[in-house]
């Protein structure tokens, strides 16, 4: 094996793992921290003004307890969702996900309309990581129709 | 090819076992792990951490039985990511030292790995659904799954378009061990960026029945893949013998 063989067949590997590394590392601690972001919060949302009007988004926050307000026959849905500092106000079309209700992370995607108020497609529930029993004397079943109850009913 | 009649010495087809070691303890290991032990093993885990998981843990207190999912949707992930990173490590043994039993350990790894990450994909759909509201999403934990899916659905593809087996090896080690980055990163994206799906739960988020569910299934489930592992190995191994076979008996038949 001559000299120039035996340094592509070195070089060649060394290379292309060094392609290999830079992408992920490019995209680890680069391209993905600023372009991949997978939602907005209701403060970098009202950071954006203008830039944000009627381009799909997607936002994510806190469904803002007490401002829930269901609409039965018309299947629309109004809430505030906060992050703690900002809030805005969400329409949803359609009945949520069973698991919805004041108080829990959401995550919509649609339209942030200049007058202030976002238009939902689609209505995701963010579980988080804590899972429990049901206290004493309480049954799933129950809960779930509880909760079912308090939407259709409205105010 | 050295003409002779003989059957060529292919590494890792001369003798019968890649666990074979000249103690005779070590040739009665090979043997169990050759036999059905293992496999009754792995199935006796996972029934009985099933069972605890259906039968002795309450429903949660929001989804109900719908959490059940989580005592295969986890465990099947936990061993994926332990199947990718075997595959890793035969793959840089491979690399290495050259040696076909590496290659064929890396393979039945990465089979097994598929089969849980797909299993991992599809239960956490079907869990989906019912909580989030949707099927799928394109948020970081599920696309870089996805990725992960891709590269060792990938691995094997390339496996199968490529005949001869020095290169096969190799070209299926550098995606094993290039592949592997992918892993930390599936398992950090929850916590590196914004997603839908949760972070991993701890013993302090969890009901500690729950905990116990997921940590049953978790032993079963590693018994599972080392079995697969095993058996996949073996039908390699057996498959490689044929070859050899047939490619001495077309030069002894001229």
């Amino acid at each position: 094996m001559n000299a120039g063989r035996r340094l592509r067949r070195a070089v060649l590997p060394a290379a292309g793992l060094l392609v290999v590394l830079g992408g992920f590392g490019y995209l680890l601690y680069g391209g993905l921290e600023s372009n991949l972001v997978y939602f907005l919060t209701p403060s970098e949302l009202v950071a954006r003004g203008a830039e944000a009007y009627d381009v799909p988004l997607r936002l994510g926050g806190q469904v803002m307890p007490g401002s829930v307000h269901w609409d039965a026959p018309a299947l629309s849905l109004t809430f505030q969702m906060t992050d703690g500092a900002r809030a805005v106000r969400i329409r949803s079309r359609g009945a949520p996900p069973q698991m919805f209700r004041e108080g829990i992370g959401v995550v919509v995607e649609g339209r942030y309309r200049p007058t202030g108020l976002f238009e939902s497609s689609n209505l995701m529930v963010k579980h988080s990581n804590e899972y429990r029993a049901p206290h004493p004397g309480e049954r799933p079943e129950a809960l779930y129709r509880t909760l079912l109850r308090e939407r259709s009913g409205g105010e | 090819m050295n003409g002779s009649t003989m059957a060529p010495p292919l590494p890792g087809v001369g003798s019968p076992g890649g666990f074979e070691t000249a103690s005779p303890r070590g040739r009665s290991v090979r043997e169990w792990l050759n036999g059905p032990g293992l496999g009754w093993l792995a199935l006796i885990a996972l029934a009985g951490a099933q069972a605890f998981g259906l039968l002795a843990t309450p429903a949660d207190r929001d989804m109900g039985h719908l959490q059940k999912i989580m005592y295969v949707h986890v465990p099947a992930a936990w061993a994926a990511l332990v199947a990718f990173f075997l595959v890793f490590v035969w793959s840089v043994l491979y690399l290495w030292r050259r040696s076909a039993r590496y290659d064929g350990l890396a393979v039945a790894a990465a089979e097994a790995g598929v089969v849980f990450t797909a299993l991992t994909l599809t239960l956490g759909s079907l869990w989906g659904r019912p909580t989030w509201g949707v099927w799928w999403t394109w948020d970081p934990r599920l696309t870089t799954t996805a990725i992960l899916l891709l590269i060792y659905a990938g691995y094997l593809a390339l496996r199968a378009f490529t005949d001869e087996p020095d290169r096969r090896a190799r070209w299926s080690a550098a995606v094993g061990v290039l592949g592997f980055l992918n892993v930390p990163i599936v398992y950090m994206s929850v916590r590196w960026w914004r997603t839908l799906h949760q972070v991993q739960s701890t013993p302090d988020t969890l009901e500690p029945t729950f905990a116990w569910g997921l940590r049953l299934n978790a032993i079963a489930f590693l018994l599972l893949l080392a079995y697969f592992i095993v058996r996949r190995r073996r039908v390699a191994q057996l498959e490689r013998r044929i070859d050899a076979r047939l490619e001495s008996a077309a030069l002894a038949g001229g």
